[in-house]
């Protein structure tokens, strides 16, 4: 898998998210507490809602129709109603820019 | 004809067909900085409000025992009631939602506390709420739909003193204790879920069936009516203090529209007494947590002053909620269909008629 250029590094607040697509799907990049940068899947396994609209905090980040948590570092489900745990992908920085390798 | 409110019937292939299941709802547009800023959450409001709660559960119940027998144990056992059998509801409500407390421990302990003493099974309930703010008030999929057409008036005057709803609940636990589920709570809770649905029913029918054996111990060794204080401590006062959570729970969408996806349209915000406020944790602002569910409790007052010109305007008191209320459901007693359609203040977007013009027309008929 290739990486792709998602977006600028600046374009993310911490302890925040945006929603990035690509290749007909959708996608979350995190800039962590830890003030790295994560990518999920961008819709809930739970009922599908775009998580960009979430919120992040610690090292989560929550469902903003159901409360569903999910951890974004490892992608688990954390809290009902998720059962499933998200994607993952890898995520790099270059310079200003935020690359991910996804599918 | 009829509408059928079971989650597996004629109504919920209706509402599936019309697109209503699962569907994409109206939202006000807020920037994300200050939604942000609103869906912050902290412990320390929480925690004020729970250390209160539990402290007064033991002071109004020390009261009633200290008291027994003399006419000032009553006033300290109705306290006491509101405490334990209206105010967990909304003790249920925020920490199922994860919302109450920013650590996530805190939020369960209360989820569970709550959940036993509103009686309600704490993984299932999780799952029928989930549905509920997924298909709001949409017939065939909303398990926690309220106000069922016809209107049965008696029943929802016995709600108040919560014998009918009480008696409902302990056969639900036992039934979920004894392995079984009904075909609607399979249709929301995954197989995956089953046996922690169990394990919690047979947890609480354990903590019940305590408090009928410390009674009837009491009552062996002589202790005469004292023999009550188990059942007025746990159990009780699900019936004796219930009062106020459905008082305010009624009028969350009661005679309001059914079948619609804008909430502004099948809920109520109404301003409340500061008591009320704090027995009900702020849910008075139903439109706003039902858009935004994410907002913690404390939040929500701000929020409504971010979305108010967007929303219709707030009933101005519990008073004139009942008021048009009562008013909307006798006019649904009388004609099936009918919901009450508030209007929007000028600088409000339109309601999202062309999401469900069907159904709206079929309410307005």
């Amino acid at each position: 898998m290739p990486w792709i250029d998602a977006c600028m590094a600046e374009d993310i607040e911490e302890e925040d998210l945006i929603r990035w697509d690509h290749g007909g799907l959708t996608y979350v990049i995190i800039k962590g507490v830890d003030g790295m940068f994560y990518c999920t899947a961008g819709l809930c396994t739970h009922e599908e809602v775009h998580l960009s609209d979430g919120l992040v905090m610690d090292y989560e980040v929550e469902c903003p129709k159901h409360n569903a948590l999910f951890d974004y570092r490892t992608g688990a489900a954390l809290r009902a109603p998720a059962c499933e745990a998200l994607e993952t992908y890898e995520v790099k920085r270059e310079g200003d820019r935020i690359l991910v390798m996804v599918p | 004809m009829p509408r059928d409110y079971s989650l597996t019937g004629s109504d919920t292939e209706r509402a599936v067909a019309a697109g209503l299941a699962a569907a994409e709802w109206y939202y006000t547009d807020v920037p994300r900085k200050v939604m942000k800023d609103l869906m912050k959450r902290r412990d320390g409001v929480a925690m004020r409000d729970t250390v209160i709660w539990i402290g007064l559960h033991v002071l109004f119940a020390a009261g009633g025992i200290y008291f027994w027998g003399a006419w000032p144990a009553v006033c300290f056992w109705l306290a006491y009631g509101v405490l334990y059998g209206s105010a967990c509801d909304s003790r249920w409500h925020e920490c199922g939602h994860g919302t109450a407390f920013r650590t996530r421990w805190m939020n369960n302990v209360v989820y569970h506390i709550a959940s036993f003493q509103v009686m309600r099974n704490p993984m299932s309930w999780r799952w029928s709420h989930a549905r509920h703010h997924t298909d709001t008030s949409i017939v065939g999929r909303d398990p926690e739909i309220a106000w069922m057409h016809p209107i049965k008036l008696g029943l929802k005057a016995l709600a108040y003193v919560g014998l009918w709803d009480v008696w409902g609940s302990l056969k639900t636990l036992l039934r979920n204790a004894a392995g079984r589920l009904s075909t609607d709570e399979r249709a929301y809770i995954p197989e995956s879920e089953i046996p922690k649905v169990v394990f919690w029913a047979r947890v609480h029918v354990g903590i019940y069936a305590l408090t009928l054996a410390v009674a009837l111990a009491m009552l062996i060794s002589k202790a005469g009516w004292l023999s009550l204080v188990p059942f007025l401590l746990i159990g009780g006062p699900r019936i004796y203090g219930c009062w106020h959570m459905v008082m305010t729970g009624l009028l969350q969408h009661g005679g309001l529209a059914e079948d619609v996806l804008d909430h502004r349209l099948n809920s109520r915000t109404l301003y409340l007494n500061p008591i009320s406020r704090w027995i009900y944790w702020n849910m008075n602002y139903h439109v706003e947590h039902h858009m935004f569910p994410m907002v913690p409790y404390y939040a929500l007052p701000k929020l409504h002053e971010v979305l108010k010109h967007d929303l219709p305007p707030a009933n101005t008191s519990l008073w004139d909620g009942y008021r048009e209320m009562i008013v909307a459901v006798l006019r649904q007693r009388r004609e099936p269909g009918y919901a009450l359609v508030k209007e929007l203040p000028a600088t409000a977007k339109p309601y999202r008629a062309h999401l469900h013009n069907t159904a709206l027309a079929h309410a307005e008929a």
